[in-house]
């Protein structure tokens, strides 16, 4: 072998270990003991906002001159996995206010921008949701409807938005919106929307959070549908440049495929460490079944996805963090790290029996979870989609 | 003025996994954690920290044990202490709670003659592997401090000369004051330790963490280990697993049958 063979087998830091091991505790002995209350009341669980607000969580990739924890991407990306092990409401919950929230404050907002809105979500003090998805702009985002016009120093919005998270909890003040701001011509002379970002207070008269979704599951997230009459706000809450928001927005969508991959990778170790437990547990005919092949081969398989899927994360993100492109690998990472939350849910719920059908049990709780990890954040059909595209298919 | 605050940290093995013993019949510790009632004493120095910082409180985490008890300093510097220590020494293996308390009030000492004395040295109740709650008396003892143990709240005294604690007993509540310098064990009642954020860790890093061999603290090794142990464990047996209960089959009269069980057992 070459002296100058380097292969990086993603070992953690101790570091990275130390905030892994220090979230999985916060998530067994915290979150764990309320999660199926909340997911039976579909209540947003504002007591563990708060501690990981106190814990900084929401501030993991943010510098401490903004209020966070002067950590990276990836950090965020091990809090997530450890606590989406046990509930993925809560976890998504993270997500989205890092995210999709505060991140696009702190990629593509001015000085001024991010002094007056960053410190309050990186301490997890306040919510921000990312309003981009619309009735008819899904998968394809140039169907955006929602129209903001430029009117005596003001943009003044009329439209709405679809399954937008943290949007309507109390302590939600800011959403990030897209809109159509005018049409630019193209190269080829057809005539397209321009859409940009601006930044609505949730205060501001006109923007609306309507009733709650009554969802399969991530039932204790908070996801409402919203609405903008005449929503009036200043013209330098222009996010980013005008016309750039497709632009911004995927960047945003690209880091966040890590984001969720990563809560994916935990929502299927989750359910592999329940299946492990219960297989060793749970005796029939006189033995405890994990004995049984037909279990065992079903488990071992649960933790080869596990394995790959965190692997694909860890390969995104670090490309991410080196400045290399990550686009086509973030893709990967969602795509098998979604599937490997599926499958194992699906197996899970298989090893458990009749249990795995209640719903208060934690497997039930992943398997009625997990179906939006295919879907979220990008389908499984628009990640084949990103692949296919950068082989030249 | 200035308060130092002594927190001796433990490694234990974790209370939640199987616990093992060695051939010589010490605790196997190789999959260990700092123990988790140390984290109150610890947690309860860091609040007073918070709660006055004109007292210029500098909380240093001690010690004393093998290479893998590092973790334990380690995890006390995540949480927010100042400075850690940790005396290690082959001769160190096999000592009772007498030896163990020697070697801390001199590691103390040491803290002290570097930080320009000791105020007030908080300990958990006990350690959650050998449990004889010995160790905050004979620590006191050994370096003539005033002791109060089992402190259930833990607050500044006047002018930061000492504190105010609670003490639950059976039957009352004692408020009781103490002038530093003090030894007080804490109870796992105390407060709500802390989770160490990613911020913390990083910090840590930068903390300054010194190794301490026993000549260093000026401890003579054959006063210490298995062979000047005053107390030596003789066997150890595993608990026998749990017997299977008693069964009641409900035929109409359970509640009977339940009622003249707990009778029997006394517990009626």
């Amino acid at each position: 072998m070459s002296e100058n063979t380097e292969l990086n087998t993603f070992e953690l830091s101790e570091e990275y270990q130390a905030l892994s091991d220090a979230v999985r505790e916060f998530a067994d002995e915290e979150i764990a003991p309320v999660s199926a209350k909340h997911d039976e009341e579909h209540s947003f669980p504002y007591e563990i906002q708060s501690q990981m607000a106190e814990m900084g969580l929401f501030g993991l990739p943010f510098p401490e001159e903004y209020g966070g924890q002067g950590g990276d991407y990836f950090a965020l990306c091990l809090a997530l996995e450890q606590i989406a092990r046990v509930d993925q409401s809560v976890a998504i919950t993270l997500e989205a206010g890092v995210s999709l929230g505060a991140m696009p404050v702190y990629l593509f907002g001015t000085e001024e921008q991010k002094q007056q809105w960053l410190p309050q979500l990186a301490s997890g003090q306040a919510l921000a949701g990312f309003g981009l998805t619309e009735p008819e702009a899904g998968s394809d985002a140039g169907g955006t409807r929602t129209r903001a016009e430029l009117k005596d120093g003001n943009w003044v919005i009329n439209g709405g938005k679809e399954f937008i998270t943290n949007s309507g909890t109390d302590i939600t003040t800011l959403v990030t919106v897209t809109a159509v701001t005018g049409t630019t011509t193209t190269s080829d002379g057809r005539e397209k929307k321009e859409i940009s970002t601006i930044l609505v207070p949730t205060d501001t008269p006109g923007f609306t959070a309507q009733k709650a979704y009554n969802k399969v599951g991530w039932n204790a997230s908070d996801t409402h549908p919203l609405t903008f009459e005449d929503v009036t706000v200043p013209e330098a809450n222009l996010l980013g440049q005008q016309g750039r928001g497709y632009a911004n927005f995927l960047r945003i969508l690209d880091e966040g495929r890590i984001a969720i991959a990563a809560l994916s990778t935990g929502a299927a170790q989750g359910c592999l460490e329940e299946a492990i437990r219960y297989a060793t547990e749970r005796e029939q005919f006189g033995r405890s079944i994990g004995k049984n092949q037909a279990i065992a081969f079903k488990i071992a398989r649960m933790r080869a996805r596990v394995h790959q899927a965190r692997l694909a994360y860890y390969d995104a993100a670090s490309r991410m963090l080196k400045g290399k492109p990550f686009k086509t690998e973030a893709a990967i990472a969602k795509l098998v790290a979604g599937e490997a939350a599926m499958d194992n849910a699906r197996d899970a719920t298989q090893v458990f029996g009749g249990y795995g059908f209640i719903n208060e049990f934690r497997v039930a709780r992943h398997y009625r979870d997990s179906k939006i990890l295919e879907v979220g954040e990008g389908t499984t059909e628009v990640q084949l989609m990103l692949i296919a595209r950068e082989l030249g298919l | 003025m200035s308060v130092n605050i002594v927190v001796p940290v433990k490694y234990v093995p974790d209370a939640q996994k199987q616990r093992q013993f060695r051939e010589d019949l010490t605790v196997d510790r190789s999959d260990a954690i700092l123990s988790e009632l140390d984290e109150y004493p610890l947690e309860a120095a860091l609040a007073l920290r918070e709660a006055a910082p004109e007292a210029e409180v500098t909380i240093v985490a001690v010690t004393v044990g093998p290479d893998e008890a590092a973790g334990a300093v380690k995890k006390a510097l995540q949480m927010g202490a100042d400075a850690a220590f940790h005396v290690n020494d082959a001769a160190l293996a096999g000592s009772d709670a007498l030896g163990t308390s020697a070697v801390l009030a001199a590691a103390i000492q040491h803290v002290g003659e570097e930080h320009g004395g000791v105020d007030l040295v908080l300990t958990g109740l006990a350690s959650t592997d050998g449990e004889m709650s010995v160790v905050p008396a004979m620590l006191a003892e050994r370096l003539d401090f005033a002791l109060v143990s089992r402190a259930g709240t833990v607050e500044w005294g006047e002018d930061h000369n000492g504190l105010a604690l609670t003490r639950a007993t059976a039957d009352a509540t004692q408020t009781v004051a103490v002038s530093f310098p003090a030894v007080v064990s804490v109870t796992d009642q105390a407060n709500e330790p802390r989770y160490p954020n990613f911020k913390a860790i990083m910090a840590a890093k930068k903390k300054p963490s010194a190794v301490l061999s026993l000549a260093e603290i000026g401890v003579d090794p054959t006063a210490v280990g298995r062979d000047a142990a005053a107390a030596s464990v003789q066997s150890a047996t595993a608990r026998p697993p749990r017997a299977a209960g008693t069964k009641v089959q409900d035929e109409g009269e359970a509640g009977v049958q339940l009622a003249a069980y707990l009778a029997e057992q006394r517990l009626l």
